[in-house]
């Protein structure tokens, strides 16, 4: 798998590479905006399958990055894209979320401290998934509570939304909560007709429609 | 703060209050627009009218000023023979309070803004010698006394003009036709002879036009009334500088307070949150070295606890980092950053942002903390469901309107929030106006004077 790595801090970009390369990845590291869009938009043997992208790059320190991974996607729909931040920002992950094609993640920068999970969320992202951090989740998720839109959810249900929100499969889900696929699939299919979502039998529209429904 | 009807709202927060009324006005579509033209020209004719009335009331008390005026310069005459003293300071007072009723009147008016100067020396109790010595030593009366005798000729011949007009043309209109017989072949109007039926009702025609015009010019005259009371009204420019110097000397101190009291607050949160954290950190990660060998099961535990420890001394400086300065309002400036305030509230919150671009970052800050803080309070105390936030940049002056639909009766005085808002706005020279009915809805107008610094760089 080839991953263009964006991040201008050496020793976090220098981690990163040394991470996903242990875990059999292909790596380019960049560190500003103009070179990861480059190298985001090469062609051929050359072409990425993920980008891991950091919000704030050179030589503006702002958005660079995450304008240059928009741009992109733009250029290139579909394009997998999963951004670190080190800030949850839902106005962010709505822009990432915007197009609806999936295949985008955006994790704080704390969660690469276990790697397993980390690299785990690049390949899901690479594989047309989506993820998004718990902590995005919750927020979006206790806001669409304190309207009123998904009281109606069970707590057991709202941890499975929560779970199913970061891009889990069904099993994943059943693993996490100890209870079996089979209840995992009679919750979900009870939050989507409490949401009023079509259910669907793919993972990453889920996903979608929940946070569409929440960021409503 | 509360703006009532009949006060004019402080600084340049006038023309706010009054937008909504042309945009709602705007989308007349085809069968209500005769009617739209109809309700214009019906407001057009009573404007006329009260400002016809206006300017009546104003050459009145032009006359007043003269007379008060010529009272005080009495008193002044008769200050060798001891009875001025005594006369001097109620004379003095008296024409101070027809002086603030123009500056008043002209600000309710026109919304001509003219400041005060500053009060006349009252010391009641003193000796009558001592008052009529502060009173002489007062550069506002000698002003006061100046407006009193120049106003008559200059401001009180000017709004006499549409009255005596529209009062001739009256005249001329619904006397003419019944006396020219009577009176027969000297008798004029104006330039016309009147002495035959022609005549008279050219006569008439011309009395109408005379009314016609006094009306229209009423309400021109009324501003270029209030415009050249000004200088004779206002404080002359030294005290306007000091005043200037009070008030910026005032607002720094203030900067420097909150500025220091922000310092204090973060050295705080750092010494308690993330720095107490890392040490804490070490210590475990201390003893999880030295039981590694023995007990690796324990070693294993401290080392979960040292990875759940450095996400919390994480959070704390997240959270730190948020307060200071949102990471948003960094990258993409004002309206971005509101739009994701927006997006985090529990209401319904609909921006409308029309900015030019970047200001500078304190008057960001500053707008986006007092943004928050209105939209908190609309959650917290008015019980609001939806809220419209409007940011506009014109005339240099940043705009941002804050609108929601709860029950209202907020009040600066109760609660530190907007009170410190305002304040905080004070310092850049900007403006907050609360306007909150008991029952609701309350707007939230605050203006900051500034300047868009930079073109619109994101693609967004």
């Amino acid at each position: 798998m080839r991953v263009v790595l964006a991040e201008d801090l050496f020793l976090l970009r220098d981690g990163l590479t040394r991470t996903l390369r242990e875990h059999g990845c292909e790596v380019v590291a960049v560190d500003n905006g103009p070179s990861l869009l480059q190298a985001l938009l090469d062609e051929g043997a050359a072409a990425p399958d993920v980008a891991v992208v950091d919000v704030r790059l050179p030589p503006t320190f702002t958005d660079e990055g995450l304008q240059a991974a928009l741009e992109a996607r733009r250029r290139r729909p579909g394009l997998p894209v999963l951004v670190l931040s080190q800030y949850v920002e839902p106005l962010y992950a709505n822009e990432l979320l915007a197009g609806g094609e999936g295949a985008v993640g955006y994790l704080l920068k704390d969660r690469i401290t276990d790697t397993e999970q980390f690299v785990d969320a690049v390949r899901r992202v690479a594989a047309g998934g989506t993820v998004m951090d718990p902590q995005v989740i919750s927020r979006l998720v206790s806001r669409g509570d304190a309207r009123g839109t998904i009281g109606s959810l069970t707590p057991r249900e709202r941890d499975v939304l929560e779970l199913m929100a970061e891009g889990r499969s069904n099993a994943a889900i059943a693993n996490g909560l100890h209870i079996s696929e089979s209840a995992v699939a009679k919750h979900i299919a009870s939050i989507l007709t409490k949401l009023r979502i079509s259910p669907s039998a793919d993972d990453n529209r889920r996903v979608l429609a929940v946070l569409a429904y929440l960021e409503q | 703060m509360r703006a009532t009807p009949d006060t004019p709202r402080p600084a340049a927060s006038s023309p706010a209050p009054s937008s909504p009324a042309p945009s709602g006005a705007a989308p007349s579509r085809a069968p209500t627009a005769s009617r739209s033209r109809a309700a214009a020209w019906t407001s057009a004719w009573t404007a006329a009218w009260v400002a016809l009335g206006r300017c009546q009331l104003a050459s009145l008390h032009a006359l007043a000023a003269s007379a008060v005026g010529a009272l005080v310069s009495l008193a002044l005459l008769l200050v060798p023979v001891g009875v001025g003293l005594r006369l001097l300071p109620p004379a003095a007072r008296a024409l101070r309070r027809l002086s603030d009723r123009s500056r008043a009147r002209a600000a309710r008016w026109t919304g001509l803004r003219i400041d005060p100067p500053d009060p006349l020396p009252a010391d009641r109790t003193a000796p009558a010698r001592r008052q009529a010595g502060a009173l002489l030593a007062d550069d506002g009366f000698w002003r006061d006394l100046r407006w009193a005798w120049l106003e008559p000729v200059t401001g009180g011949l000017l709004v006499a003009v549409p009255p005596a007009l529209v009062e001739y043309g009256v005249f001329g209109a619904l006397v003419q036709p019944f006396v020219w017989r009577a009176l027969g072949e000297g008798n004029w109007y104006a330039f016309v002879p009147v002495h035959s039926t022609a005549t008279m009702l050219a006569a008439l025609l011309l009395g109408l036009a005379f009314a016609a015009a006094g009306l229209l010019l009423a309400p021109a005259v009324l501003r270029g009334h209030a415009r050249t009371g000004r200088p004779l009204l206002a404080p002359p420019r030294s005290t306007r500088l000091n005043r200037r110097i009070e008030h910026l000397t005032d607002t720094r101190s203030r900067a420097h307070d909150t500025l220091a009291a922000e310092l204090r607050r973060l050295e705080r949160d750092l010494h308690d949150g993330a720095q107490a954290r890392l040490v804490a950190l070490g210590m475990t990660l201390d003893r999880a070295t030295r039981v590694l060998e023995a007990d690796p099961a324990t070693a294993r535990e401290l080392l979960l606890d040292v990875r759940r420890t450095s996400e919390r001394a994480l959070q704390d400086l997240r959270d730190l980092v948020r307060g200071i300065h949102p990471p948003v309002l960094a990258d993409r400036g004002l309206g971005d950053a509101v739009k994701s305030l927006a997006l985090d509230s529990f209401l319904d919150v609909h921006v409308d942002a029309r900015l030019p671009g970047r200001f500078p970052a304190p008057v960001e800050s500053a707008a986006y903390f007092a943004v928050s803080e209105a939209l908190a309070n609309a959650a917290k105390h008015a019980g609001a469901r939806e809220v419209r936030i409007t940011l506009t940049h014109g005339d240099g002056l940043l705009r941002v309107l804050v609108a929601d639909d709860g029950r209202g009766g907020a009040d600066p005085a109760k609660g530190t929030g907007l009170a410190g808002v305002a304040e905080r706005l004070d310092t850049f020279d900007g403006t907050l106006a609360l306007d909150s009915p008991q029952g609701g809805p309350t707007t939230v107008t605050m203006e900051i004077p500034c300047a868009s610094s930079s073109p619109k760089t994101s693609s967004c």
